[in-house]
């Protein structure tokens, strides 16, 4: 299964997928950020294929000096019982990634999430709110560089 | 004949609208406008600190927006700040319902991260840990659902069940509520005949126990208009929205990780996925109740068939070596040091591994960078989708109906804000 999903995607996106790896079983497969939004459709619309559930978006920052931050895409197939991970890259300076909310309704916590650890921006989201931290907090807690214990004064104590 | 007045066709309109108990019929009054009701997040029906913030016109609900947050304890970065063992304890934290299975879930993620496969004996162990807390979960589930809308005999009749799986709990792993009971490679200790004798002695008399409750409940009146055709959601709205567990199957579609994606050793068990096609709260109730005799199912079974031997992994540079063999042997010594100083160190690479846990797909991705720590570990709670729902279910709906769609989605806030 693993191998059909590449050669499907390789077929239809010869030019935006960036490479595939396989560690434990599990296929992540890097997508150019631009093109992530058509490669959605395309495996949520393809019968061979059909990863009609998502089931998770995870942010990571991995600190380098170009494209410090990747989104991952955990997918779910009802139909061929498969998982697959999805990966695009954002530079540091425009941490913009196309939402996917369109092709997957349920992204839309999982992108809220990640725009509110990272500060990763979805465009096109349609509400792109922070989910856990407060409104008016300034940073993104999940980037390496905010430190553990937090910052002083960022979260203003509610006056009695 | 004269035209009718505005006036008095809208007076009729009202009129025909109650007959009908039509209730989206608005009236030209002053007290008529579009209240916002704040519900929570300290308000007993919505299972911790959930907030709504609820849009009425009269008493219907014209749109519903969550917040989330208010238990938010930032595990991902405690997570990136601590070993693979040290973060254990913190599994507990999440669901707190079922806090068994949560440990199972965060080591079977490690195990396959660095690619170890425990003994026979321990994933017998490990399944018996996730049914009996699916058991506890699903009976807090029914019975403080029951509660919200009136019937709380029912509640104290599940707390009374669970009560008996507490104290085999307790007998495990010397804690009730947080066990911390599965290590990276093994459990914390072994299965005892102790336990058996409790466990088969919660089987005999809890089939009867549960029938009593299904009985107090799917003959009564208030609890069946309360919960039925309320908090619908469409199949395709199910699957597009990423629900999973009993809310899923409730809603006519047999995904279950146990059979379809068989972790442990779940693929020699004969269970049911139970699945009912209604989609509204009552279906996830009697979907509950049915998971409940099938968990039991599958505990008699892995009572029976549990074979005898180790329950450690032969791994010695991975898993903790025992606390007696640290203070008598110099190999267990060294390992013990050096795995609490410099950690498992797996492998470079990234996996998602989830198991079916009482609410839904519970999942751990982790992403290492080969150092003890990991690199970044992302929890991908049932809870927090399965509340994505709510403004979808409770839309058009009446606002007694919130809480009935709140117990029956049955969230665990600590899961669900991390």
């Amino acid at each position: 299964m693993n191998q059909l999903i590449i050669d499907r995607l390789q077929a239809q996106f010869p030019s935006s997928i960036r490479g595939s790896e396989e560690f434990r079983g599990d296929l992540t497969v890097t997508v150019r950020t631009a093109d992530i939004v058509a490669v959605a459709k395309f495996l949520k619309e393809d019968p061979a294929l059909a990863f009609d559930m998502i089931i998770d978006i995870c942010g990571v920052d991995r600190l380098r000096d170009t494209e410090r931050f990747e989104v991952v895409y955990t997918l779910y197939s009802l139909a061929h019982k498969q998982y697959l991970r999805l990966k695009v890259l954002a530079s540091e300076e425009t941490p913009v990634v196309p939402s996917v909310t369109a092709v997957w309704p349920g992204a839309n916590w999982h992108e809220r999430e990640t725009f509110d650890m990272f500060g990763i921006k979805f465009s096109g989201h349609p509400d792109l709110r922070r989910l856990y931290m407060p409104e008016e907090f300034e940073y993104h807690p999940l980037r390496k560089d905010f430190p553990l214990m937090g910052i002083p004064d960022s979260l203003p104590l509610p006056r009695r | 004949m004269p035209a009718r007045t505005t006036e008095e066709s809208k007076k009729s309109q009202i009129l025909a609208a109650l007959e009908d108990q039509d209730t989206t019929v608005t009236m030209d009054d002053p007290l008529e406008n579009e209240m916002v009701l704040n519900m929570g997040p300290q308000h007993p029906a919505t299972h911790g600190v959930l907030r709504l913030l609820v849009r009425l016109d009269g008493e219907t609900v014209t749109a519903v927006v969550p917040e989330l947050g208010y238990l938010h304890r930032g595990y991902e970065k405690i997570a990136e700040n601590s070993g693979y063992h040290e973060f254990i304890p913190h599994t507990d934290r999440l669901d707190y319902l079922s806090p068994l299975s949560n440990n199972v879930a965060y080591v079977l993620a490690v195990e396959k991260l660095i690619g170890i496969e425990v003994p026979k004996r321990a994933q017998f162990i490990r399944v018996l840990c996730c049914e009996m807390a699916r058991v506890a979960s699903h009976l807090v589930a029914t019975g403080s659902m029951a509660m919200d809308v009136g019937a709380l005999t029912v509640l104290l009749w599940t707390f009374r069940e669970r009560e008996k799986l507490l104290d085999i709990y307790d007998v495990l792993c010397g804690a009730r509520f947080t066990t911390s009971y599965a290590r990276i490679g093994g459990l914390q200790q072994d299965w005892t005949p102790q336990c058996t004798a409790m466990l088969n002695q919660f089987l005999e008399e809890f089939k009867q126990d549960l029938d009593e409750v299904e009985k107090l409940l799917e003959t009564n009146r208030i609890f069946i208009d309360r919960c039925e055709n309320v908090g619908w959601i469409s199949k395709e709205d199910a699957i597009g929205l990423g629900l999973t567990g009993p809310i899923l199957r409730a809603a006519g579609v047999p995904r279950d990780l146990r059979r379809d994606n068989p972790y442990l050793v779940y693929n020699e068990f004969d269970f049911n996925v139970i699945t009912l096609t209604e989609s509204d709260a009552l279906a996830r109730f009697y979907v509950r109740i049915a998971e409940m005799k099938e968990s039991a199912k599958i505990l008699r079974q892995a009572l029976d068939r549990m074979p005898e031997g180790p329950v450690h992994a032969q791994e010695p540079k991975k898993v903790l070596p025992k606390k007696e063999r640290i203070y008598s042997r110099m190999e267990e010594l060294i390992h013990d040091f050096m795995l609490i100083n410099s950690g498992i160190n797996p492998p470079v690479g990234e996996i998602y591994h989830g198991i079916e846990s009482s609410k839904g797909e519970l999942g751990f991705t982790i992403v290492s960078d080969g150092t003890g720590h990991p690199w970044r570990m992302k929890i991908r709670s049932p809870s927090m989708t399965n509340l994505s729902a709510l403004p979808l279910m409770l839309k058009g709906g009446m606002i007694s109906d919130i809480v009935a769609v709140i117990g029956s989605i049955d969230p665990v806030m600590g899961e669900a804000d991390k």
